[in-house]
């Protein structure tokens, strides 16, 4: 394998609709699977180069909605969405959309680290691969290496890129996750509860890889701990049974909800 | 249900005193005994039935061999002595063998006698010293010592599966034969070598001249017909149920179908490909491409079934990384869920060949079970296969097919053997690239 050593500034490609500060916005969204209703219109706006946090209880259809952003519902048999959800104004929902390219553009991070059972490097770069965003190995080495760093796990494993993705800690699994995704250079990253199988060290550094990264991604991301939504995200996002109950500045949500529920949550004392 | 009422109740502890501790123990024993003792019971059997082959099988991989001197005498082979290849060609061998065993016991006279001298070798005697003569044929006009392959009986008789304690009248071979080949062995004319027969040549009513290669390449050109239809059907078939075909009625009914054709008798098969390969289509009967068809249509299922156990054993949270770097719904099989599901795909197949290997009822409705001596050359000329061969002289009366019958049994293992050896070598080198 060619050295990696050249680490180039990540050079944000600017995407159309840009001047507006909203990227996703979901509009009267309801999603069913079956007969069973997850999502009653819900109304969204996720502004660029912030976090946006979605909390509630379990069941409440927060992952439910951020799958709905990658149409990553799609997979799932008998799940079905109503309302519109745009990126950079663009229906997502449109039959003329290409569900992979809206994928290469919405990156998503899982509750599990779930890297592939290949090497390191190959992880990072399925992406790129598929996609044909590099046109030899000296453009993939590139490609995998700055995703590596931004991912602040090139140190680490810089020695390592040939074992197999699954033998890292889970940490650092999970951190070859967000390098997976970001390799794909997407305008939003959607994390699905990240931190969740993982212990307070490992949390914080991805909690301080989230911050940093904000500056170039838009990033959604779903968590039980309030105290993460509260330390990384700018907006929050209160949702309740299936309904959005409350959105807003974060220190707001936090410090003067307007919604009972969403003060009955954040003040632990729900029921 | 039951009304789970709450009431008022007794405190309760869990009963941790050592009756039960001991009962328990004495019931995990218990399960361990019976545990080692059915892989005790099925290692017995397994043993049983490989020695009794092996006992019975292992004579058929050699031969008893009467070395005597023959005077390839130039006024049978070639009285005009032109030597002309067709003229050895049709001479008269069988004079020449009989001569050289009436040199050797010139006491015997009488015709009856001499023919029961004669029966001393093994029938296709003439043959080999018609190829000796025509390969060499300088050797006519010489005496030479040859080795000569002794008739079954004989044969029979050197490696102790004839008893000499029986009478006369209930043995293949007389007194006077006894007495003969008992001279023989005394002036060390008896040997014994490899039976290169039973590895070179194809069926044949004497049980010295038959050999298993007929039914080895049958075997071989059908199974290479039911591999190079079953696997690649099988897992598009299961690739694209499972991964691709919506949930509805006609793939659940479809999906019935192929559990239940996995339980069809296989003989049911044969009588489809009777029907429709040879009746309505037309195609060569006791040919290994009927045979593989057929063979095909019945490892299809077990494939299938094996297949999607293995897709579905895929963790979907791989599917789940592949979509979400925006990978497309083909792109998510073919590099991810396929190559894991590999491994059980390969064993599905394996299993599915080794039972085609060993399957005999459909091959015997579609003509395979005829008698053919020669060595098949393609996929369309009559053959037979090993398991079918086996059932063939199984059912011969002749005392040499008995240990035919078990050295066939052993090709077909060590066959199998081989076949389930690539199997895991496979399975191993495509895991390690994960």
């Amino acid at each position: 394998m060619a050295a990696i050593e050249t680490l180039v500034p990540p050079a944000k490609v600017a995407a159309a609709g840009a001047g507006s500060p909203v990227t996703v916005e979901a509009r009267d969204v309801n999603v069913y699977y079956g007969e069973k209703q997850a999502l009653k219109q819900v109304d969204l706006d996720v502004r660029r180069h912030e976090v946006t946090a979605l909390i509630g209880p379990s069941g409440c259809g927060k992952s439910t909605f951020l799958r709905c952003i990658n149409r990553m519902n799609d997979v799932i048999e008998g799940c079905r969405v109503t309302g519109r959800i745009s990126l950079d104004g663009e229906d997502i929902y449109d039959s003329d959309l290409d569900v992979v390219a809206l994928r290469a553009r919405v990156g998503m991070v899982f509750q599990k680290p779930n890297p592939f059972p290949k090497s390191v490097y190959d992880n990072v770069a399925y992406g790129p691969r598929i996609h044909g965003m590099a046109a030899n190995r000296g453009e993939l080495d590139e490609i995998v290496a700055n995703s590596l760093e931004r991912a602040g796990l090139l140190k680490e494993v810089r020695d390592r890129l040939n074992d197999p993705g699954t033998g890292l800690s889970g940490g650092q699994q999970q951190r070859l996750c967000i390098a997976r995704a970001i390799a794909v250079n997407p305008e939003v990253i959607l994390m699905d509860e990240p931190c969740s199988a993982l212990d307070p060290i490992a949390t914080a550094r991805i909690e301080e890889l989230i911050d940093e990264i904000r500056a170039n991604y838009t990033i959604v991301i779903v968590t039980h701990s309030m105290q993460q939504a509260a330390r990384v995200s700018q907006r929050t996002a209160f949702f309740h049974l299936g309904e959005l109950v409350e959105a807003g500045d974060t220190p707001e949500i936090f410090t003067s909800p307007r919604d009972r529920r969403t003060h009955g949550y954040i003040t632990g004392r729900f029921g | 249900m039951t009304d789970l009422a709450v009431r008022p109740m007794a405190l309760r502890r869990p009963d941790l005193s050592a009756t039960r501790l001991r009962r328990r123990y004495a019931a995990e024993r218990r399960f361990r005994f019976y545990g080692i003792l059915a892989v005790a019971v099925a290692a017995g059997m397994l043993g049983l039935l490989l020695g009794s082959i092996l006992y019975k099988g292992y004579s058929a991989f050699y031969r008893t061999e009467i070395a005597l001197p023959v005077n390839f005498d130039p006024a049978v082979i070639d009285p005009a002595g032109t030597r002309d290849p067709a003229v050895i060609a049709a001479a008269d061998y069988a004079k020449i063998a009989r001569d050289s065993l009436n040199a050797r016991f010139p006491d015997v006279s009488s015709r009856a006698d001499r023919r029961a001298l004669s029966q001393l070798l093994a029938a296709g005697t003439d043959l080999r010293l018609r190829a000796i003569a025509m390969k060499n044929p300088a050797i006519i006009g010489t005496t030479a010592t040859v080795e000569l392959a002794a008739s079954d009986d004989v044969d029979m008789l050197m490696k102790g599966r004839i008893s000499r304690a029986v009478g006369e009248a209930d043995r293949t071979l007389t007194d006077k034969q006894l007495a003969w080949m008992d001279e023989l062995e005394a002036d060390g004319l008896v040997a014994y070598s490899l039976n290169t027969t039973f590895f070179t040549a194809g069926d044949s009513r004497e049980p010295e001249e038959a050999g298993v290669l007929g039914a080895f390449i049958g075997s071989i050109l059908t199974m290479l017909v039911t591999l190079a239809l079953a696997f690649p059907l099988a897992v598009a078939t299961a690739v694209y149920l499972e991964e691709f075909a919506p949930k509805n009625r006609w793939t659940d009914l479809i999906e019935v179908n192929i559990n239940n054709l996995a339980a069809v008798p296989s003989i049911v098969f044969g009588l489809l490909g009777l029907a429709i390969f040879l009746g309505f289509f037309g195609l060569p009967r006791s040919a290994p491409v009927v045979g593989g068809l057929v063979l095909a249509l019945m490892t299809l299922p077990t494939i299938i079934i094996a297949t999607r156990a293995s897709l579905k054993a895929v963790p979907p949270s791989i599917r789940e990384a592949a979509y979400g770097v925006g990978a497309s719904s083909l792109q998510v099989v073919t590099h991810h869920v396929v190559p894991l599901a590999l491994p059980g795909i390969l064993t599905g197949t394996i299993i599915g060949m080794a039972r085609a290997l060993g399957e005999t009822a459909p091959l015997l409705m579609i003509g395979m079970v005829a008698f053919i001596v020669d060595v098949p050359k393609g996929f369309t000329d009559a053959a037979t296969v090993l398991p079918v061969q086996v059932y063939l002289w199984a059912d011969s009366p002749e005392r040499g097919f008995v240990e035919k019958t078990s050295g066939a049994i052993i090709v077909l293992l060590v066959t199998l053997i081989l076949m389930n050896g690539i199997a895991v070598f496979l399975r191993r080198r495509f895991e390690r690239r994960w």
